[in-house]
């Protein structure tokens, strides 16, 4: 155990995600070594985050203001919507600069064995947008994981009952892979969602 | 480093760090394994889709001090079209939850794994009825957890018959004489009900029992039954089972 602060900042870099205790003590000393005023940066980066941050009350992405970026972009197709669970899935959707819709964050995925249920997500914002913001075509990005698939699974029965077009991400072969080291399941995937060229 | 191969089910998987996730795997030979696979959340894993929760697969591991590390994994059955329908799914993933709960580590139970694999296959057969396959799986766990519900006859004293009570902490049904004051008495159709998943093909329960078979409000109550009966020996409910659309 150190004395007073060097421990306070230990133990509290050590409840962040991914910090054991041996990385907490070696942060901590990495700051206590770095220039005052990188320390004074750090700590306002994290104050401003935590003060000025705050959910899109349209769509649930991060946003300084009462809407985010994209719900206020004029230049945006405003009747395609692209469901994700997080918005760091928004941010890699928009890194590949091939949607020009707007998006909904669902803020996680159905999950049965850890108790979350539809409920839990922002499921019933997304239908009300549908009809306020009079939407022709959903896009499901969920991950393909279990939960993911689970979560697209349960929107793709409720916008079908409503009419709403609605269509699911492909999955297939990584770029640069090897097809004789796709598994069964990848190189299902792929096959049933080929295209014609 | 010891290397070992083995048959199992994927329970069910966290995310562990940037990339790894930490696996349940309900094994063949060495009952339930926690085990890494290391970098099976990047997009060009070698592991693809192959360790996806109710996958049933050969696997090679080595042991490590608190978790084994896979190595290799090669698919025998993926079950994705159970992973691909949220209500299967769910179904699917009470199924593995309530393995989870009875299988210990190096304990090896073939009737947990013949289980488990003909419960994911029922469902994996697109079932008009999949609540009354996880039932019925439910049920049955608590058999192969040495808790098998006595319905022939009564629990306490052994009068042979169709007895009105379904007593939990008594292992069964109980005749009148022995019930505990205020006991509510199981409708008739729920106590078959009872008997059918116990005992029912697959197939059948899968299909709904016919036209003739219990009506919706018996297959929830003994549905209620079976999961009350496995959660009161395991000593709390399943999570999974509450969100089953029924």
């Amino acid at each position: 155990m150190y004395e007073g602060p060097v421990q306070d900042l230990i133990t509290e870099l050590g409840r962040l995600p991914g910090v054991g205790p041996k990385s907490a003590q070696r942060l901590a000393f990495h700051l206590l070594s770095a220039e005052p005023e990188d320390a004074r940066r750090l700590a306002r980066a994290i104050l401003e985050a935590k003060e000025r941050v705050r959910f899109c009350r349209r769509c649930f992405n991060v946003s300084e203001r009462e809407e985010c970026r994209i719900c206020r972009d004029a230049r945006r197709d405003a009747h395609v919507l692209c469901v994700v669970e997080e918005p760091r899935d928004l941010q890699a959707i928009e890194k590949t600069a091939e949607f020009r819709g707007r998006y909904h964050v669902l803020g996680g995925a159905i999950s049965p064995i850890d108790g979350v249920g539809p409920e839990r997500l922002h499921i019933r914002e997304l239908l009300a947008r549908l009809d306020a913001e009079d939407i022709t075509e959903v896009v499901l990005a969920t991950n393909p994981n279990i939960e993911g698939e689970a979560t697209a699974s349960f929107l793709a029965r409720q916008l079908k009952a409503i009419g709403v077009p609605v269509s699911r991400i492909a999955s297939g072969l990584p770029v640069g892979g090897d097809l004789e080291y796709a598994d069964e399941v990848t190189l299902g995937r792929a096959f049933a969602g080929r295209r014609t060229l | 480093m010891a290397l070992y191969r083995e048959q199992g089910v994927v329970l069910r998987s966290y995310k562990l760090g940037e990339t790894d996730r930490i696996l349940h795997l309900f094994t063949q030979g060495r009952g339930k394994v926690r085990a890494v696979a290391k970098g099976v959340r990047r997009s060009g894993s070698r592991f693809g889709g192959r360790l996806e929760p109710f996958s049933h697969v050969d696997v090679q591991l080595y042991e490590g001090r608190e978790l084994d590390v896979v190595t290799q994994a090669e698919l025998i059955t993926s079950f994705a079209s159970v992973r691909g329908d949220w209500v299967l799914s769910a179904c699917g993933s009470a199924m593995a939850e309530g393995a989870d709960r009875v299988a210990q580590p190096d304990e090896r139970s073939n009737g947990l794994f013949l289980l488990l694999l003909a419960g994911l296959r029922a469902l994996s057969d697109a079932p008009a009825h999949p609540a009354v396959v996880l039932d019925a799986y439910l049920l049955r766990l608590a058999s192969v957890a040495g808790y098998h519900p006595y319905l022939e006859g009564c629990a306490s004293c052994g009068a042979p018959g169709a007895h009105p009570v379904f007593h939990i902490a008594s292992g069964g049904t109980l005749c009148a004489g022995c019930a505990p004051p205020g006991s509510q008495p199981l409708a008739s159709p729920v106590r078959a009900m009872l008997g059918v998943l116990a005992d029912g093909d697959w197939a059948d329960l899968g299909a709904g029992l016919g036209a003739t078979g219990p009506d919706a409000r018996a297959r929830r109550a003994a549905g209620a039954v079976a999961h009350s009966f496995l959660a009161y020996h395991l000593g709390r409910p399943l999570r999974s089972w509450e969100l089953v659309p029924r």
